[in-house]
């Protein structure tokens, strides 16, 4: 198996073989070929950067060049048993209108992103007094693509306000997984099952 | 590479059905082919070529000896690498090139001219599915064209769709915008004005509308260059002269470039061939010949697709593609697309870039 990206190697552990999927911002789409290569999943990308989408075409992904804020709403309600955002949430415009298309194009949604509440992050911004820069936000405050930081409980919150329900929840910090206890403060990536 | 030689020609079997309800008689096909086609028949890529382009993909063209119009992406070893693929580009009905069109000599002798039956871009995928049968292909590995040989491929896909695995449409449209016919329009009605064209029925005397031919040429060219593009090559810049003539020379390098691709162009065209090629394209609007909605064109298929845009070319600018991709999308057909960056416009799709490069050969992996 490959060295997949700790939250994409338990969203593929999750994935039934078979399955239609959409990965929205799928990056070099390393999950879609684990996917498709060991789960006969049919997987589709979006992704924003053109030579991103150029390596996932030459790896032979289907991937449309896109922006998740505008271009999900070309899909049909329902197209995929599961919508993938990975890491992605945090840099759209709307991040609760993103979570409703994400259950509007498919069945049920993975979604990943880092804990903006982790304990190294928090400490960070009250002994240092800056917009924190840590393992798992490496880019300054000026630089970074993250426009909507979001904590875990943050999360739970809209999406009980989206109407949708968590199914699973999974915390990771130091590459590894851990309990969901105390997960707010401790978990530095968290990644979440939802529905509707 | 290849050197100058007469194209294969195939001698349709039957007539060719058309859009119109016309049929066409005795139609012949001229195509070239690169690479051996193996034993299973499966390694077979169907090159369409534009509105002014030929069969001759990978070989000089036997009149202007110029090489191959898309020699830097099919050859050995090259992006469509013929030591893989047997690839075939076949001149359009209705062109100039070898395949019956205006200028070929209908079933009473004399050259069609006008009497030439109004085509269609479905009717020129028509005449390259005849093609195909008589090859003894089923199956494409890749049908692939950029512009006017995208809208073939589009077509083909449509409503041929067991006819090819893999789909790639490069800076292309699904349909011809007004802005699209309007350019078309000009180069058509400049063709007409020139008294040579004799409406259609210049074959057997000394002129040709050569001068209409240069001037639609030149508007048409100039939709195939960005507007930066323009500016970097040529600028304000005067041509082999230290003043402006107060005259009506070429006194622009802009003019003089035109003026040359528009007399070099009628070297080896025919203006009859250029106002039904461009009336096919002007025709074209895939989804309504699919009941007005372009996703019905793509029902049920199970071809892979991959689209093409550049972000200069104002012609078939992105939104084109990521229309077709919608719909594509819509129907659940497996779809990649790509806009990439290049000075260009729309004649990027013929010039050197990396990035196109990776992506076609790994579309065709």
């Amino acid at each position: 198996m490959s060295a997949l990206r700790p939250d994409l190697a338990i969203i593929a552990s999750q994935i039934e073989p078979g399955k239609r999927v959409l990965d929205i911002g799928c990056g070099d789409g390393a999950l879609m070929a684990e996917l498709e290569q060991f789960k006969q999943v049919d997987a589709r990308g979006m992704e924003l950067d053109a030579s991103k989408v150029a390596r996932c075409v030459a790896r032979g992904l289907s991937v449309v060049q896109g922006d998740a804020d505008r271009d999900l709403a070309d899909y049909p309600d329902k197209a995929f048993d599961y919508t993938v955002l990975s890491q992605t949430l945090q840099t759209s415009e709307r991040p609760d209108r993103m979570l409703a298309e994400l259950l509007r194009v498919g069945q049920q949604a993975f979604v990943s992103f880092p804990n903006f509440a982790h304990w190294r992050t928090r400490t960070a911004l009250m002994f240092g007094g800056r917009m924190p820069v840590t393992r798992a936000l490496p880019t300054s405050w000026y630089a970074t693509e993250n426009i909507h930081h979001v904590t875990v409980e943050d999360f739970r919150d809209v999406v009980r306000e989206q109407g949708a329900s968590i199914t699973r929840s999974w915390f990771l910090a130091d590459n590894r997984e851990i309990g969901a206890l105390g997960s707010n403060w401790r978990a530095e990536f968290a990644v979440f099952q939802l529905s509707r | 590479m290849a050197s100058v030689h007469a194209s294969n020609l195939y001698k349709l079997p039957e007539d060719l059905p058309l859009d119109s309800g016309q049929a066409l008689s005795g139609a012949e096909i001229a195509y070239e082919t690169y690479g051996t086609l193996n034993a299973g028949k499966s390694n077979a890529v169907l090159i369409c070529h534009a509105l002014t382009g030929d069969q001759y993909v990978a070989s000089n063209h036997p009149i202007t000896g110029k090489p191959g119009w898309w020699e830097r992406m099919v050859g050995p070893g090259k992006p469509i690498d013929t030591d893989r693929f047997h690839v075939i580009c076949a001149n359009v009905i209705g062109s100039c090139m070898g395949s019956t069109g205006p200028a070929s000599m209908s079933g009473d002798g004399e050259p069609y001219g006008m009497r030439f039956p109004v085509i269609t871009i479905r009717d020129m995928v028509r005449g390259l599915i005849a093609l195909l049968d008589g090859l003894g292909i089923d199956r494409l590995h890749t049908v692939v064209g950029g512009s006017m040989g995208g809208m073939q491929t589009l077509s083909l896909a449509a409503n041929w769709p067991d006819r090819a695995e893999r789909v790639l449409v490069i800076a292309s449209t699904a349909r011809h915008s007004a802005q699209n016919i309007a350019f078309h329009e000009v180069g058509r009605q400049a063709i007409m004005a020139d008294p040579s064209w004799a409406d259609g029925d210049y074959y057997e005397t000394d002129a040709a509308p050569d001068n209409g031919l240069a001037v639609a040429r030149m508007a048409a060219h100039i939709t195939y260059l960005s507007e930066a593009g323009l500016t970097e090559k040529f600028g304000r810049r005067l041509q082999d002269r230290e003043s402006k003539s107060f005259g009506f020379d070429a006194d622009f390098q802009i003019e003089s470039y035109l003026r040359y691709q528009g007399s070099g162009f009628t070297q080896r065209f025919d203006a009859n061939s250029y106002l039904y090629i461009t009336r096919a394209m002007d025709y074209f609007d895939l989804a309504e010949e699919h009941g007005g909605k372009l996703a019905n064109a793509f029902a049920g298929s199970t071809a892979r697709f991959c689209l093409v845009s550049f972000d200069t070319d104002w012609l078939y600018p992105t939104a084109e593609s990521r229309h077709i991709v919608h719909a594509l999308n819509a129907a659940g057909a497996k779809v990649s697309f790509v806009e990439l960056s290049a000075p260009h416009g729309h004649d990027s799709f013929l010039l050197e870039h990396a990035e196109l490069d990776q992506v076609i050969e790994g579309f065709l992996e």
